[in-house]
């Protein structure tokens, strides 16, 4: 797990600093190009095949319409003074160097467009302001370092007027799609979602198979008979979870710990093959449409099932669009019990177990592991957990110290509202992207490498599923196993006794060791 | 025939602010924000919103956090140009009103602490090259005008002083629309010319970010998506979808 001194292989040495600021490289990035959607991709998301032939004319007017419809599109246009606190704040500038990656540069490109053809200054002295013409080149531009964003708001925290690089680009990404030039990641995502119900295209005979396989597994570690209920009418709960939690690693080992936590709770709940994404791709291509669209189904699927309460799990893309968007996007949810917040997280649902004392743990479990969490960037500024200000960094907090005994926070510039985006975000976790997301890891890769150092921390624990996807792929870069990023509900699972569980060995729970 | 200009130059610049600002406020303010987007740390309640723009509005609150040279300089420059804004009441003023009157003696050393933070901001766009890279001629020109207003300001003050009593004279006088005689000191022309310049680029430039400040969702919003549903008309506009799942599974 040694540093590594000389990257053959292009990736970033690390450093002793995470913020460490890197000389500027115009350019250095301008050749990462995310695929371009294919016309039965963007078609089916209501948008243009290809490249329109009047393309200027509608961006030109899509930017007009957005401005009429979103302020903080309008208001982030008008009130940037180019002060340049954001300039050192995106991880993907961090990385790569390229100016054009600093928050303000980024929005400029749009910016600059804008204030050509919508602002008294641009359109009569466009040199001075820095204002230019819509030409292919600033098209392709845009398609390119607008998606080096993931829309994970660490320059919005630092901004002194709130502007919101994640709003800028989600307007351009859907400016971009208006006219035809989708991203082939993201589109054919979405398009497979309104099919299937899941980014992944699995079918309801695939997913109960699937979930007929876990179900094996758990009865094999404990014993006991847990079960993974698919659209089961009149349960109580309706879990919505990314559909990566049903093959992907760690994320399987989240979606055993929730089964687990609901069997011990004794309630009764569900998943629904209609809406088995938790994933909401609608926000990171800015289409409100889309997004209301794949929201929409997690309300039919309530309806559907009949279930009293939603409970989302470990997303963090998906957690934002739920606590801030899902009431307004397919709300009201007046069917569903106004005792419990609408929806719910899964670690608001854990904790209270834990706290009630209901659930019962032997941290000793964990006892190999030495952890740290990576707030997921659209947790930690896009949404909230549990009843008090700065919950969505509390809550997680809590149920990890509360199942393992070795926790280490990561340096406090690197967390929390400060987190670093893991590199993959806002949909950019598609290996097309993949040397931007090694280079835009390298932050939080060097937070951790302090911790290493400094407390021995061997693992990382994070409640988004594509957080998980990114590090177990870029973790190996920087010298760490890819098993080193865990579901936090695995540390859960790991930790949880059930009623007539045999512990193996035959141990006592362990007394809890002083450290 | 220089005071009648003046009094135009300085008519027209106030008509164009007002208007101007309250044209692209009301703009702001009747612009939808259709989704809730507070951004961390994000209070839960109406009361924490107003603290937290408070904070934003009167210490910096989010710049002291992303970058001390930028707090130090921008709070001085703003911090100087308010006492020094609040002191030049008394020009428009009769009897001046007995705080102004106290804030006087600051008034002057506030001039220097905006000068100083002007130059400071200056400095930082020449020689930080991250945002050398962000800059156009019009944020070097901003700054530009903006020193030769504390410029032009503090070499009345100090060096060649004018009349002033002639000077608030032609103030109280332009205030009931009379126009007197305007003192043709150099630097009162230079400071009344670039300050009625600025008055006139505001509404048009990056200078609402005073006003659009008050404006972004994403520090203005109460973080209470969950509790009360948030709408918008033309969201509420859109083609109802399904209530239950079609048959074919498909939306």
């Amino acid at each position: 797990m040694a540093p590594l001194d000389k990257n053959d292989d292009g990736t970033p040495k690390i450093g002793k600093d995470p913020l460490e600021i890197p000389k500027l490289a115009c350019g250095a990035s301008a050749d990462i190009h995310t695929f371009e959607a294919a016309p039965e991709h963007n078609e089916p998301l209501g948008f243009p095949g290809e490249l329109l032939d009047n393309w200027k004319e509608v961006a030109i007017a899509k930017m007009g319409e957005l401005a009429e419809k979103n302020r903080a599109f309008r208001v982030y246009l008008d009130t940037c003074v180019k002060c340049g606190a954001c300039t050192d704040k995106c991880h993907y500038f961090l990385g790569t160097g390229d100016p054009k990656n600093m928050p303000v540069a980024r929005q400029d490109l749009l910016r600059s467009v804008y204030r050509r053809y919508y602002t008294f200054a641009g359109k009569y002295f466009p040199k001075l302001v820095g204002a230019r013409d819509l030409t292919k080149e600033v098209l392709d531009e845009w398609y390119t370092y607008y998606h080096q964003c993931s829309q994970c708001r660490r320059c919005a925290v630092s901004c002194p007027y709130g502007i919101d690089t994640a709003e800028i680009s989600m307007a351009a990404r859907e400016i971009l799609d208006s006219v035809g030039v989708g991203q082939k990641y993201c589109n054919e995502i979405i398009a497979k979602l309104k099919k299937t119900g899941n980014n992944l295209g699995l079918n309801p005979k695939a997913l109960r198979a699937t979930l007929d396989d876990l179900e094996e597994d758990l009865e094999d570690e404990t014993g006991i008979p847990v079960k993974i209920p698919l659209d089961v009418k009149g349960a109580d709960i309706l879990l919505i979870t990314p559909s990566a939690d049903f093959f992907a690693e760690p994320h399987i080992d989240g979606l055993l710990g929730y089964a687990k936590v609901f069997h011990s709770a004794g309630v009764s709940w569900t998943l629904s093959s209609y809406a088995s994404e938790a994933a909401n791709f609608g926000m990171f291509i800015g289409s409100y449409e889309n997004m209301r669209e794949v929201s929409w189904r997690i309300r039919q699927a309530a309806k559907d099932l009949g279930v009293k309460r939603i409970v989302f799990g470990e997303c963090g893309h998906a957690w934002r669009v739920a606590y801030s968007f899902l009431n307004t996007l397919a709300g009201p949810f007046d069917f569903l019990d106004q005792n419990y917040p609408i929806p719910q997280h899964i670690l608001e649902f854990t904790l209270d177990e834990i706290e009630s004392g209901r659930l019962k743990i032997d941290k000793s479990k964990n006892d190999e592991y030495v952890m740290t969490f990576h707030d997921s960037c659209n947790v930690a500024r896009g949404s909230s957990m549990g009843r008090e200000e700065g919950g969505q960094f509390e809550v997680p907090r809590a149920v990890l110290k509360a199942v393992c005994n070795n926790y280490y926070d990561m340096d406090p510039d690197t967390i929390r509202e400060n987190t670093f985006c893991c590199g993959g975000g806002g949909g950019l976790l598609t290996d097309d992207l993949l040397d931007l997301r090694v280079k835009g890891a390298k932050p939080r890769m060097t937070a951790l490498q302090q911790v290493t150092e400094e407390h021995g921390v061997t693992h990382m624990a994070a409640i988004c599923a594509i957080c998980k996807t990114q590090f177990s792929k870029v973790m190996p870069k920087y010298g760490y196993d890819m098993d080193s990023i865990m579901s936090v509900h695995q540390l859960v699972a790991n930790a949880v006794i059930l009623d007539g569980q045999e512990t193996d060995e035959a141990d006592e729970p362990v007394a809890e060791e002083s450290t | 025939m220089l005071s009648t200009l003046y009094a135009v130059l300085l008519y027209a610049a106030t008509i164009l602010l007002v208007v101007g600002v309250a044209t692209k406020v009301l703009k702001y303010a009747r612009t939808p924000a259709p989704l809730k987007i507070p951004v961390s740390p994000a209070p839960r309640t109406r009361t924490g919103v107003v603290l937290r723009m408070a904070r934003e509005v009167l210490f910096f609150q989010s710049l002291f956090k992303s970058n001390k040279w930028i707090w130090v300089f921008g709070f001085l420059f703003h911090w100087g140009m308010l006492l020094v804004l609040l002191r030049h009441l008394r020009y428009f003023t009769q009897p001046v009103w007995w705080w102004v009157d106290l804030i006087q003696p600051i008034g002057v050393y506030a001039g220097f602490a905006m000068m100083a933070g002007l130059l400071g901001l200056f400095a930082r766009r020449v020689f930080q090259e991250r945002i050398r890279y962000i800059s156009s001629p019009s944020d070097y020109l901003m700054l530009a005008l903006l020193i030769l207003i504390a410029f032009s300001g503090l070499m009345m003050k100090f060096v060649t002083p004018t009349d002033i009593i002639m000077v608030k004279a032609y103030m109280l006088g332009l205030m009931r629309f009379q126009i007197l005689e305007l003192p043709t000191t150099l630097p009162l022309l230079v400071h009344l010319g670039s300050v009625a310049i600025l008055m006139i680029i505001f509404p048009i430039s990056k200078l609402m970010h005073a006003p659009g400040l008050f404006f972004a969702p994403s520090r203005t919003q109460v973080d209470n998506a969950r509790e009360f549903r948030h709408k918008t008309a033309w969201a509420d506009q859109l083609p109802p979808l399904p209530e239950t799942i079609p048959a074919s599974g498909e939306n």
